[in-house]
């Protein structure tokens, strides 16, 4: 292993000397950048190579907007809200689900059968399934709406937030002040799209896309893939997980999503509105989104004062630039949504920065 | 979120399985991959398997999660 290391280290020294410029790769993978962070990757790099923590953590980059449409439906006595356990601390307008579990109307899940079950079980109320994820979680979210379906399990909806990673790629190459060389791409979002639903943005905007499991060897040879790339003046698609990620992805879970989403505009926090971005349950399902059943809508979110998790976000800048980091903004009091979340770049940082001190 | 957990499934029947990742065992469905069989290695995400995975891989991601397991607890009394 340690030989695979020195090797992969070996060849982007080499790459990043011939550079000679600033090379930034940015990963769009929560469990990357908890990988990166964890392992002291970072610290092994040349000093003119930059991990970029992008948009890669679906509870940080759910809006306020949704946030406090969820807790309009907490607000109601007839609705049970399931939810995942990252959701509870995400803040909104006006506070978090956290806030509102006094309710006992909130119930954590840890599936989407789960609340299907929830519903089953709670026939006089009806129940609210919290929908994130990208599109690794979403096919689970479309199996349980179709076994609704199919059973008449009429008092169970979701509120999908479901997001496409590929179109927030797309929509910060478009950018004209991105400073993005190349994606590290996610693992497991990858196991159901397939590598392949990358090519698009290798031939659209030259940018290599490399494929990694979360390992810190895979992440390595990731990089090393990349910068390989780059010193070359090439720009190609790649996948080093092939243990789990085809070209092709999983084609069963595509079918069920493709049955009851369709893609659809929407807002993404410190990001703002992505076209094409989001997934809505299809018109033969509307019985069982929520947003038409209970009229609610997703406002777009305000700026949230002296907070610059947008450019964190889109890689412009590093969490600790920011003047709320690590003083008014951390895990336990979250202001900005890269802190909210464990797999938030916010997050990753402060707790790097407290091991890197602990030490010395 | 999008961290998929490597588990064998220990039993099966139509799309409902148990599956056992690191000792603990758990209902999981196989709706999403078809193919799977009793036995066989696969990834677990929110309540489904969505791939199969090699018996390397598994204890490579099985190993990663304990670790990432173990940084966080530390972090979290560090913090706390």
């Amino acid at each position: 292993m340690l030989d695979r290391i020195n090797k992969a280290q070996d060849v982007i020294d080499a790459a990043c000397e011939t550079l000679g410029r600033r090379i930034n790769i940015m990963e769009v993978c929560g469990t990357h950048t908890v990988s990166i962070f964890r392992s002291g990757i970072r610290s092994i790099l040349p000093d003119n190579l930059k991990l970029l923590s992008g948009p890669g953590c679906p509870v940080c980059v759910t809006d306020q907007g949704y946030i406090d449409a969820v807790l309009r439906l907490a607000d109601r006595d007839d609705c049970l809200i399931a939810t995942y356990g990252d959701m509870i601390r995400v803040p909104g307008k006006n506070g978090s689900l956290e806030t509102k579990q006094a309710k006992a109307n909130i119930r954590i899940v840890l599936s989407s059968e789960d609340a299907l079950q929830l519903a089953k079980d709670n026939p006089d109320k009806t129940v609210v399934f919290i929908a994130v994820g990208f599109e690794t979680t979403a096919p689970a979210t479309a199996v349980v709406v179709k076994e609704a379906a199919a059973e008449t399990i009429y008092n169970f909806c979701i509120l999908s937030g479901h997001k496409l990673v590929v179109p927030a790629m797309r929509a910060l190459l478009s950018e004209k002040n991105h400073n993005i060389n190349a994606f590290l791409c996610p693992g497991h979002v990858s196991a159901i799209i397939g590598y392949g639903a990358f090519a698009g943005i290798v031939e659209d905007f030259c940018r290599p896309c490399v494929v990694a499991g979360f390992e810190p060897v895979q992440i390595i040879e990731g990089l090393c893939e990349i910068c390989r790339q780059l010193s070359a003046g090439k720009a190609e698609l790649k996948s080093i997980y092939s243990a789990v990620v085809t070209e092709k992805g999983n084609i069963a879970a595509q079918q069920i999503v493709n049955e009851c989403f369709e893609p659809a505009d929407g807002y993404w926090r410190g990001l703002g509105k992505i076209k094409k971005s989001t997934l809505k349950l299809k018109d033969k399902y509307s019985r069982f989104d929520a947003f038409r059943r209970f009229g609610v809508s997703e406002e777009p979110s305000e700026e949230i004062k002296g907070c610059r998790c947008g450019e964190v976000l889109c890689g412009l800048i590093e969490p600790t630039e920011c003047g709320l980091f690590g003083r008014d903004c951390t895990p336990q009091e979250p202001v900005g949504p890269c802190m909210v979340s464990s797999e938030g770049a916010c997050a990753a940082w402060f707790k790097y920065g407290r091991e890197k001190r602990r030490k010395r | 979120m999008c961290l998929a957990i490597p588990a064998r499934i220990v039993e099966l029947e139509g799309d409902v399985a148990v599956v056992d990742a690191m000792g603990n065992r758990y209902k999981a469905k196989t709706t999403l991959l078809p193919e799977a069989k009793l036995g066989d290695l696969v990834l677990i995400h929110a309540g489904f398997a969505i791939s199969l995975v090699d018996e390397e891989e598994a204890k490579k991601t099985w190993q990663l999660i304990a670790e990432i397991n173990e940084f966080q607890n530390t972090q979290n009394k560090l913090s706390g």
